[in-house]
């Protein structure tokens, strides 16, 4: 095996622990979330410190691999799309983050009534089943698993440009919920920000395979 | 509109029995550079020294195809117009030791017996050496030998000796090979400036240096042309997985 392979496949490695680690951060959110359990939220914030310095050592280890092995082709396009891939992962993280900040301020647990009609808990899941698909696309280099993110995403879109009316329903029953609903709506959002992030990697792992660029292309090109 | 200059079709070149370049067609543009790369024993020094049909001189040497100058197939013309139009440059720096920087410059019209006036050659050996950007190193020393110079400017100097014959083609075998890096760069860097007025071909096991120095770049393995193109996207997306293992270093 070439050093550079060895090199890259660890590389590889670093990257796949990120993604499981901000799957986890998410993961936790959403239980913190459901159980209002604040000591996971803090937790969440706490580990938080992890993905930085996990996005730090996989730019360090892209630099090294650039300085010493001038990578091309196949190789090259990897550890283009890996500095992309962890920039977007850390944002994701960045999400976990600030989700669990919403929750530590909150002052009551949510109602399951609030959850169900803002249909948040479904958005939930399919923006943690992106995150899964993404590490198992990148993981088993599958550009086709890859290209499903695409229409994963267009179900957040739904759920979120829905969010505003599903909310305005809600409170106009329960006016005591505001401050609730208002976060609520808040996750949703960065829920819908993780879609945007999960459809970026998925991007790039199409371009690191395919040597194909599909940024700013509709669903339809891709 | 570009236009062809150099045009194998179907070209072969044998050692006695040895086919060691296969059937190889390929068009090199006009004021370009064609980088030629490929694992030791591939055919790439042979077929560049097919152009300017240096292969011949090697006892057994053989080659069949066509081989085209523009329009005209090298192998009908005189051997020796042929390299007056198609210079070459080889690995290491090979200034002639017995003479001056002056008379190495010169040395191609001397050998060929073609007499030049005092101006004429005056001329010729500041243009040249202007060229190959080696003039005002060696202005004030142009009747010292040769072989004082440093590696580089010995490189530099083949290559004002090539280019003062007014050559429409030069063929570069390995040239920074022997070099260091600042050399290298120097070299590099003029590559890119001759090719204003003259077609490059260089054979480089380097492949940063052939990403960096050239518009085309040609993969040979094994006597055949595998993979023939765009330099930048045949170091971001080779077409063949040859070309890929090749450049990314996996050949077995």
């Amino acid at each position: 095996m070439a050093k550079i392979e060895g090199e890259l496949s660890h590389l590889k490695e670093e990257v796949i622990t990120m993604c499981n680690l901000v799957h986890s951060q998410l993961q936790k959110g959403l239980s913190a979330l459901l159980n209002f359990d604040k000591d996971l939220a803090r937790e969440v914030v706490m580990i938080e410190k992890r993905v930085n310095s996990a996005e730090l050592k996989i730019d360090r280890d892209c630099e090294d691999i650039f300085a010493i092995y001038s990578p091309v082709a196949v190789d090259l396009r990897f550890l283009l799309a890996v500095l992309k891939i962890n920039t977007n992962l850390e944002r994701m993280g960045d999400i976990a983050e600030g989700i669990a900040n919403l929750l530590i301020d909150t002052e009551r647990a949510y109602s399951e009534e609030l959850l169900n009609n803002t249909k948040i808990v479904e958005m939930y899941h399919e923006a943690l089943l992106m995150v899964e698909q993404i590490t198992i696309a990148f993981e088993k280099e599958d550009s086709v698993i890859a290209r499903g993110i695409f229409t994963r995403d267009e179900i957040l879109d739904v759920i979120n440009q829905g969010a505003n009316d599903l909310i305005i329903t809600h409170l106009k029953e329960h006016p005591q919920d505001l401050d609730q609903a208002l976060n609520l709506l808040s996750i949703i959002r960065r829920l819908e920000r993780v879609g945007d992030q999960s459809e970026n990697i998925a991007e790039e792992i199409i371009f690191y395979l395919e040597a194909k660029v599909i940024k700013h292309k509709s669903r339809e090109e891709k | 509109m570009e236009s062809t200059i150099i045009k194998s079709e179907n070209f072969n070149a044998y050692f006695g029995n040895n086919h060691v370049v296969k059937n190889v067609s390929m068009d090199i543009t006009q004021n370009s550079v064609v980088a030629v790369m490929g694992p030791s024993g591939c055919g790439k020094t042979t077929f560049l020294r097919c152009i300017n049909r240096m292969h011949e001189l090697i006892p057994g040497a053989t080659a069949n195809g066509k081989m085209l100058l523009h329009d005209d197939n090298v192998y009908d013309l005189n051997s020796i117009l042929v390299r007056l139009k198609i210079g070459m440059v080889f690995q290491r720096p090979n200034p002639f030791p017995n003479l001056s920087i002056y008379d190495n410059v010169i040395a191609g019209y001397k050998l060929n017996g073609m007499k030049l006036s005092k101006t004429e050659s005056n001329d010729i050996v500041e243009g040249s050496l202007t060229k190959a950007a080696l003039w005002n190193e060696v202005k004030d020393n142009l009747h010292q030998k040769g072989t004082f110079l440093s590696g580089g400017q010995q490189q530099r100097l083949c290559i004002a000796r090539a280019i003062a014959m007014e050559p429409e083609v030069l063929l570069l075998d390995e040239p920074t090979s022997a070099l260091d890096p600042i050399s290298t760069a120097s070299i590099e860097q003029l590559l890119f400036e001759l090719k204003n007025n003259y077609t490059l071909i260089i054979v480089t096991h380097n492949m940063q240096q052939a990403g960096r120095v050239s518009d085309k770049t040609a993969f040979f393995y094994l006597g055949e042309l595998v993979e023939y193109d765009d330099t930048r996207e045949m170091f971001t997306n080779p077409k063949d997985n040859r070309t890929q293992n090749y450049i990314t270093g996996r050949f077995s």
